[in-house]
């Protein structure tokens, strides 16, 4: 079967260790966590974990029974089957070095990215997208020479409910 | 009115109905102790928290109620983890109340500190630190009802010393806790899907597993199996569930199965798997498990559900909940199987079973390990609570003592704990000390904790050990004859204590029988004593658990031992 990205979006009680439960039955089991957002709801009491892991439609039941099992989860959800709104944002410095600086700043006009820190030496970028907007954006980034890139990893809404 | 956490601890326990702690004091639960020496509550000194939590799981196994535990801080909380883990693999409610240090001190390295919760936390049902005296009680709740509700399992509560010594209001009636777990029942969708291949089978087979003992589902399952004339095959966890005297038993499956039940399971049509979670121990290769069957697997967890075994049919629920709404749904459509069939069916198992049934060869002057197992059998008439410790005498026991109740087979089953066997039969013996209980022991799992000895004098629990022992630790010894051609690397125990002397000095009887016909004489009269017996049997010391399926093998592919290899 094949294997592919699967967004799974987890309710759990907001309790000290609810996230080492989850990412010690997987890492446990033997499965692979590719990224993880936990956030806080509109219930102090209930957070929401976005996490994304790559395997075959099997192998995600199997996560997903596995993280049923646990006492402190609610509701698990595979948003890849159903339709739903990806975003992942990301921060990322540019150096001005090599005499870099006019095809950054060529770079940044042309993609439209959002500066948010414009120093003499660096530019500071907020880009936010879906996965292929972000992947789209990194193959653009990186004949700039990326200095150093910190990722949310990606955040998922339900449309369907 | 205002109480101390300790005093809330052991109400909770009343409310909860607990009847008997298995603990080891030390110095973060020592106000606990205090609380304990003015209550009624029964506890039992152990002589290792192992040997603590054991006993609780037993307790659980036997009695199908929770099992409690309480041990001091640090080493007293690791020295459970063995247990734990025991008791989570085969699904065990068990609550274990740890000490911890004072909060304050909680991360600072403090004497007699270590993250339980954290070390804990892959082999519980789920575990709590409590962090102040308004969460204790309803922890405490919430504990047991995890530990008993759904798929049961070991609930850890680590309680800091400060947090114990707080005060608070206490008023059970007053705690809300939540409900987590979904009932589940069968759709009719499911069960018309049931009854469709249930028709179409002409060679069906049940295949009956621990949770049916812990869905307390063994009469369902028996009148299923009668009423509608299926044969019924079992895992070591699933004993006793279905009786064991029954024409339709054929015994354990897998690795140290029966031919029968093995050759039943590659040729079967619907295979109906009831409480089991497809252990590798139990299918051998996956590719050849069941291969002809359609297969409908009832279970209470999703999440062993097409885990190992792709499933035709899967029902989540409950197993007697579930087996009752079947039974009810054949029974208001009137199934009727083809009798012809059924019985072309029953005619290829009695051949299997006539071909290759389970035996051995007591001949000689050496004890044979069977011969013991099927006395003991003969001589309590079956009426017996037997426990095991692990490896070949545990094999033999499954084969040669047939089950006739569930909660009677008491053995660790899916992490297969040598030691587990005889602090177990404490615990049981707690709870019906009119009974039999027995623990059937190897030489090195016995000494894995023999201390306990101490446990059963002081208390004259009169529990029954039938120690097997041929001076090897039998079952790596027979993996080294048959993969390792010969080569017994390591598990030589002939260095051993003289038992009988052992037994003694920690005041319990010791016995020996080293002729087969010592045996019965042994037998009966460590069995009549009402006090606790260590009975030396000195057996066989090269004897093989036949069958066997090798490992990463086809469970139709069984060697037989002196016989050829039948295919």
């Amino acid at each position: 079967m094949e294997k592919k990205e699967h967004i799974i979006s987890i309710l759990v009680h907001n309790k000290p260790d609810v996230l080492a439960r989850i990412a010690g039955i997987l890492g446990g089991k033997g499965y692979n966590i590719e990224s993880l957002c936990v956030n806080a709801t509109t219930q102090y009491e209930i957070s929401k974990i976005v996490m994304t892991t790559v395997g075959t439609q099997e192998t995600v039941i199997r996560i997903e029974n596995q993280l049923q099992r646990l006492v402190d989860v609610i509701q698990v959800d595979d948003l890849t089957n159903v339709e739903s709104i990806h975003r992942e944002l990301i921060l990322v410095r540019l150096n001005f070095t090599d005499g870099k600086k006019e095809q950054i700043k060529k770079a940044v006009e042309t993609n439209k990215w959002k500066v948010i820190v414009s120093a003499d030496a660096y530019v500071i970028l907020e880009i936010t997208g879906d996965q292929s907007q972000i992947k789209f954006a990194l193959a653009r980034l990186a004949p700039l020479g990326i200095a150093d890139i910190t990722r949310t990893g990606i955040v998922a809404l339900n449309l369907e409910n | 009115m205002k109480l101390k956490g300790t005093e809330i601890l052991l109400k909770a326990l009343e409310e909860e109905k607990v009847e008997i702690i298995f603990g080891y004091p030390g110095g973060a639960v020592l106000d606990i102790y205090d609380q304990l020496y003015k209550s009624n509550l029964k506890h039992i000194l152990v002589r290792h928290e192992q040997g603590a939590v054991h006993a609780a799981d037993g307790y659980a196994r036997a009695t199908g109620k929770v099992g409690v535990c309480l041990v001091t801080s640090g080493p007293g909380a690791t020295n459970t983890v063995t247990g734990i883990a025991t008791a989570n693999m085969d699904s065990i409610p068990l609550v274990v109340f740890t000490g911890q240090v004072p909060t304050g001190l909680i991360g600072n390295d403090a004497f007699q500190e270590c993250d339980i919760t954290g070390i804990t936390r892959p082999c519980t049902k789920h575990n709590f630190l409590v962090r102040s005296i308004e969460e204790l009680a309803p922890t405490i709740k919430e504990a047991f009802n995890i530990a008993r509700s759904g798929r049961p399992g070991p609930v850890l509560v680590d309680l800091p010393k400060n947090v114990m010594a707080a005060q608070t209001e206490y008023d059970p009636a007053n705690i809300r806790i939540r409900n987590y777990e979904a009932v589940y029942r069968p759709a009719p969708k499911k069960m018309a899907s049931f009854l469709e291949m249930l028709t179409a089978a002409k060679k069906p087979l049940i295949m009956t597993g621990g949770g049916v003992i812990l869905g307390k589902a063994s009469e369902q399952l028996t009148r299923l199996a009668r009423k509608y004339q299926i044969p019924v095959t079992g895992t070591l966890m699933g004993l006793g569930s279905f009786p064991g005297s029954d024409p339709l038993w054929l015994g354990m499956l897998g690795m140290h199965g029966t031919y029968y039940a093995n050759m039943a399971i590659s040729h079967c049509d619907l295979l109906l798997a009831v409480g089991v979670r497809f252990d590798d121990r139990v299918t051998g290769t996956i590719e050849t498990f069941a291969a002809n069957a359609k297969i409908v697997q009832i279970d209470i967890d999703p999440s062993s559900i097409n885990k190992n075994v792709a499933v035709d049919l899967p029902i989540i629920g409950d197993t007697q909940a579930v087996l009752k709404d079947l039974i009810k749904f054949l029974d208001e459509h009137n199934y009727t199987y083809e009798e012809s069939a059924r019985q072309e069916w029953m005619d290829q198992i009695a051949d299997w079973k006539e071909k290759v049934p389970l035996t051995y060869c007591q001949n000689g002057k050496v004890i044979k390990p069977q011969f013991v197992i099927e006395t003991l059998h003969k001589l309590t008439k079956g009426d017996a609570i037997i426990t095991t410790e692990v490896g070949q005498h545990q094999m033999w026991t499954a084969q040669f003592f047939p089950f006739d109740k569930p909660n009677t087979f008491i053995s660790s089953g899916g992490l297969g704990t040598m030691g587990f066997g005889f602090p177990a039969a404490i615990g049981i013996k707690c709870a019906f000390p009119d009974r039999q209980v027995i623990d059937i022991a190897g030489d090195g799992s016995i000494q894995m904790n023999i201390q306990e000895l101490a446990t059963a004098a002081q208390y004259n629990i009169a529990v029954k050990v039938v120690l097997l022992n041929n001076e090897f630790l039998g079952m790596p010894r027979q993996w080294q004859e048959l993969f390792y051609e010969k080569r017994y690397s390591f598990t030589d125990m002939t260095y051993a204590p003289d038992f009988v002397k052992l037994a003694e000095a920690y005041g319990v009887v010791g016995l020996r029988a080293t002729k087969p016909e010592e045996v019965e004489p042994v037998l009966k009269q460590g069995l009549a004593l009402d006090k606790p017996v260590l009975m030396d049997f000195r057996v066989s010391r090269e004897e093989c658990v036949y069958p066997m399926v090798h490992p990463g093998d086809s469970i139709s592919n069984m060697s037989l031992g002196s016989r050829e290899m039948i295919n």
